[in-house]
């Protein structure tokens, strides 16, 4: 089992309103260093065999039309990721 | 004089639409999101509501129902569509309108009654109107500012797209203060406040959402 990891991120000249709400708290806990938030959107799709070729490019097909619009956002990454159980299984079957 | 209202899981302001068409003396059709087509109709309304929990993105999974595959082609064709609040976050989505609907800049629910400015009474929607007339309809919406990059909204404003204005403050942090925008042909109009709620004496703050409906009665009788 495999996954494909997708971030996504407003275009910088769109607003983030979501961001500023966060910047906003973030001093008042005493994180006065940070200047700016903004705020993204991951999706973590998961496939039943290995992530191929063939599954990175209908990643990027979904990211390009569902996942993300591309009017106001930028897909950032889309990068497979081996699931965290899959990865323990196969160390401990060596 | 058929119109079309298109019903999303989650849509909420389609009967007052429909109700809208039937008070300017229009039939006004039932549309479900499955229909793989239109019924023939003369025109289609996306009405308001929070489709598919306005999950991902407003509009964003409302634009790939069936009814869709059969609205797009159709208003590229010149059918009149109109999209009110979600309906005109679903028009952007669908990418039929320019630019995107995000989350007011003040983070609140707004719901007032709305000063617009019409800026374009030529599209097939707003020909009762008259430009640089002033109108009061409910605004209300959570994610209602209309945002583009510099170079859309340049264009949209030399082309005369921006149909309708906000008047007095911004009251959501829309880009150039814009409520409401047109495509090229003139047939599709989205707009985030309602006209729907103010077509009835006592029932909202006027009847000015009116000439929305008898102006698409009017294209399409003489079209």
């Amino acid at each position: 089992m495999g996954n494909v990891v997708i971030d996504v991120m407003l275009k910088p000249e769109i607003l983030d309103p979501q961001g500023q709400a966060v910047n906003g708290a973030l001093p008042r806990l005493g994180f006065d260093q940070f200047t700016d938030v903004r705020q993204g959107k991951r999706f973590v799709l998961t496939v039943a065999g290995e992530v191929t070729d063939d599954v990175l490019a209908a990643a990027r097909e979904a990211a390009d039309t569902l996942l993300s619009n591309p009017v106001i956002e930028d897909v950032v990454s889309v990068r497979a990721e081996q699931d965290v159980q899959s990865v323990r299984a196969e160390g401990e079957a060596r | 004089m058929r119109i079309g209202v298109v019903t999303f899981p989650g849509s909420l302001d389609d009967r007052d639409a429909a109700r809208a068409v039937r008070a300017v003396g229009a039939e006004a059709v039932a549309l479900w999101h499955g229909d793989a087509d239109l019924a023939g109709v003369d025109a289609v309304i996306l009405p308001g509501g929070f489709s598919y929990g306005d999950y991902l993105r407003c509009g964003a999974i409302a634009r790939f129902a069936p009814v869709m595959d059969a609205l797009v082609p159709a208003a590229r064709g010149g059918l009149p569509v109109l999209g009110i609040c979600n309906g005109f976050q679903v028009l952007c989505e669908s990418h039929l309108l320019p630019g995107a609907l995000v989350r007011n800049d003040h983070r609140k629910f707004n719901c007032v009654d709305q000063r617009l400015v019409v800026e374009n009474a030529q599209t097939a929607w707003t020909s009762d109107y008259e430009v640089g007339q002033e109108v009061v309809v409910p605004l209300k919406n959570g994610e209602g500012g209309f945002v583009a990059d510099e170079a859309t909204l340049d264009a949209l404003e030399g082309e005369g797209r921006v149909v309708f204005r906000y008047a007095g403050e911004n009251p959501n942090g829309s880009y150039r203060g814009i409520a409401g925008v047109t495509n090229e042909r003139g047939n599709v109009v989205g707009l985030m406040p309602h006209p729907e709620h103010a077509v009835e004496v006592g029932y909202g703050p006027s009847t000015d959402g009116l000439g929305f409906f008898t102006s698409v009665l009017r294209q399409v009788v003489s079209a």
